[in-house]
C-alpha cells in the first residue's frame, strides 16, 4: 500500500526570538494532514537546506519577522538548487513590505504571506502546488 | 542494481533522502532498491531511545550524537544516523514532527543524517516502515542509528525487537510512570537512565529503578523479550547488568559515560553471540509480519465479494462460528 503524504519543512531563520507565528502555521498544515517537520528558533540558511534535503520535504515554509528577508530568501533558495532540490517549493510568512515582494518571487518563492493571511488560504496554496507539480 | 541504490551505497545525500522517502511510502522503486540494498545491511548498531513524553530522548540523542563525532579516545569518529518518530494525528493523518528542534547542534556535520518520521497509524512507537528505513540507513554505512520512539508510554516491545541496544530514559519527579510502565520497562532496556539529573528527586528515581530491576532479576534472570518465539533460542543474559546511569542532557553531563555503556553493550553482544541471536530474532519477526500481510493481501485479491458477505451474514447469525467462516473462506479459494 502505497501512502503519499505531503512533507513540509517549517523554518525560523534569523534572530528574532517569536515563533509563535510559525507554530501556527505549522499545526494548521498538520491539521490539514500533511506532516510538518518543524525545526526551531534562529536556523541559518545552511540548517534549514540540509534539514530540507534530509527530510526530502516537498516545501519550505519560512517565517520571517526579522526583517531580513532579502537576504536570508535568496540565500535559503540558493542553498536548495544548489544541494539539487530545485523542485521544493519555498512560501515565505511574516512582516514583508508589498514593495519587497516582487524580489522575493523573482528569487524563486512560490508565494509571500503577510500577517492577514487565513491558515486556509496556505493550505490550499500548498496543496494546489503540490499536487500540480512533479514530487521530487 | 536500481540507480537510487547505486547512489546510496555511493554516498549521496540527496539520493539517500528520496530513497528514504519511497522506502517509506512503499513504492515499487522503494521495494526494488531495498531489495538491493539488503545484502549491505547487518552491520550498524541500532539502538533505540524510549521512555515517557518529555523525558528529554531527543536532547539526549543529540548529546549522544555529538559525543560519538567526537571520540575521546582518538579512535575514527562514527557516522551516526538518527530516525526520530512522533505521532500522527489519527483524526487528521497529519503529523508535527517537533524532535529536530533539540537536534540543531547536529546541524552542518555530514558525518549526521536526521529523518523525522510520523507513525501514520502505526501503535507501540515505531511506524510500520522504521524498520525499513533504518536499513536503508544501515546500508548506506552508517555505523551507528539511533532511533527514537513516540514514547507513549505504552509498552513498546516494537522497539526492543529492532534495537540491538534500547535505551529506556526516564525523568525524576516520573515516579508514577515508571511504576505504571515496570513491566514494561524491564522487558526491553538494555541500559536504564535518569535523565534530568540537574532536577530535583534524581536518586529516589535511580533507587526505585535499581530495586524494580532487582526484584525482576531474582523472579526470572532471563531477558523476556528476545526470545518471544517458541522455537528461538533462548538469550543467554549472563554477562550484562542493566546499568542505571544519570544524565543531564542539557549540559551533557553523564553522557560520556551512557556511550562507554553503550558501547560495553555493543561489546557484551557481540562476545555473547547474542547480536547474532538478536538479528535474527528480527529479521524472523519482520518476515513473520511480511508473510501474513502479504497473504493476506494475496488472499483477498481471490476471494469474490459475495462469498465473503455470504460467509459474514452466516457468521452474524450465527450458523457458523468465526473459526467456521475462515475455514468456509479458505476452501473455497485457492491460494
Ligand atoms: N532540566 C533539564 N531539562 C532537560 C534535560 N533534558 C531535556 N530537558 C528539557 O526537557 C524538554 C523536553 O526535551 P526533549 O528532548 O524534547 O524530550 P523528548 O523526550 O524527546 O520529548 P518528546 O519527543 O516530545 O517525547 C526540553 O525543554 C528540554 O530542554 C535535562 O537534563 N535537564
Ligand atoms: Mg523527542
Amino acid at each position: 500500500m502505497t501512502e503519499q503524504k505531503i512533507r513540509v519543512l517549517i523554518a525560523k531563520p534569523g534572530l528574532d526570538g517569536h515563533d509563535r507565528g510559525a507554530k501556527v502555521i505549522a499545526r494548521a498544515l498538520r491539521d490539514a494532514g500533511m506532516e510538518v517537520i518543524y525545526t526551531g528558533l534562529r536556523q541559518t540558511p545552511q540548517m534549514i537546506a540540509e534539514a530540507a534535503l534530509q527530510e526530502d520535504v516537498d516545501v519550505v515554509g519560512l517565517s520571517i519577522l526579522s526583517g531580513a528577508h532579502n537576504a536570508l530568501v535568496p540565500a535559503v533558495i540558493d542553498l536548495l538548487r544548489h544541494n539539487g532540490q530545485e523542485n521544493v517549493l519555498v512560501f515565505v510568512g511574516g512582516i514583508i513590505p508589498e514593495s519587497d515582494i516582487p524580489a522575493l518571487k523573482e528569487a524563486g518563492a512560490c508565494a509571500v504571506y503577510g500577517p492577514g493571511t487565513t491558515t486556509t488560504e496556505v493550505v490550499e496554496t500548498i496543496r494546489r502546488e503540490v499536487l500540480g507539480n512533479p514530487v521530487g | 542494481m536500481t540507480e537510487l541504490a547505486k547512489a546510496v551505497l555511493a554516498g549521496q545525500r540527496l539520493a539517500l533522502a528520496r530513497l528514504l522517502t519511497q522506502v517509506e511510502n512503499d513504492t515499487p522503486q522503494g521495494r526494488e532498491a531495498l531489495n538491493a540494498l539488503f545484502p549491505h545491511t547487518g552491520r550498524a548498531h541500532l539502538v533505540g531511545i524510549t521512555g515517557a513524553p518529555g523525558t528529554g530522548k531527543s536532547t539526549l540523542v543529540s548529546q549522544l550524537v555529538r559525543a560519538y563525532r567526537q571520540p575521546q579516545d582518538g579512535s575514527l569518529p562514527s557516522r551516526m544516523g538518527v530516525v526520530a518518530v512522533d505521532p500522527t494525528s489519527p483524526f487528521t493523518g497529519g503529523a508535527l514532527l517537533g524532535d529536530r528542534v533539540r537536534m540543531r547542534d547536529l546541524s552542518g556535520d555530514p558525518g549526521v543524517f536526521i529523518r523525522s518520521m510520523a507513525t501514520r497509524g502505526a501503535l507501540g512507537g515505531l511506524a510500520q516502515r522504521t524498520a525499513a528505513v533504518v536499513q536503508v540507513l544501515d546500508a548506506a554505512g552508517f555505523d551507528v542509528i539511533f532511533i527514537e520512539t513516540v514514547g507513549a508510554g505504552q509498552s513498546e516491545v516494537d522497539i526492543a525487537r529492532l534495537a540491538l541496544t534500547t535505551l529506556v530514559i526516564a525523568a525524576p519527579g516520573a515516579g508514577d510512570d515508571i511504576q505504571a510502565s515496570k513491566a514494561g520497562i524491564l522487558e526491553i532496556a538494555d541500559i536504564l537512565v535518569v535523565n534530568k539529573a540537574d532536577q530535583p528527586g534524581v536518586d529516589s528515581a535511580v533507587r526505585a529503578l535499581q530495586a524494580m530491576l532487582g526484584q525482576a532479576t531474582a523472579a526470572s534472570g532471563k531477558h523476556l523479550l528476545h526470545a518471544p518465539q517458541e522455537d528461538a533460542k533462548e538469550e543467554t543474559t549472563s554477562g550484562w547488568e542493566i546499568p542505571v546511569l544519570r544524565t543531564t542532557a542539557t549540559s551533557g553531563e553523564g553522557v560520556h559515560e551512557l556511550v562507554t555503556a553503550i558501547r560495553q553493550h555493543q561489546d557484551y553482544l557481540k562476545e555473547s553471540g547474542n547480536w547474532e541471536q538478536r538479528d535474527q530474532t528480527r529479521l524472523q519477526s519482520e518476515l513473520q509480519s511480511l508473510l501474513q500481510s502479504t497473504l493476506l493481501a494475496r488472499w483477498r485479491e481471490t476471494v469474490c465479494d459475495a462469498h465473503s458477505q455470504q460467509t459474514l451474514d452466516l457468521l452474524a447469525m450465527r450458523k457458523i462460528s468465526p473459526l467456521q467462516a475462515v475455514e468456509r473462506l479458505l476452501e473455497n479459494n485457492q491460494l
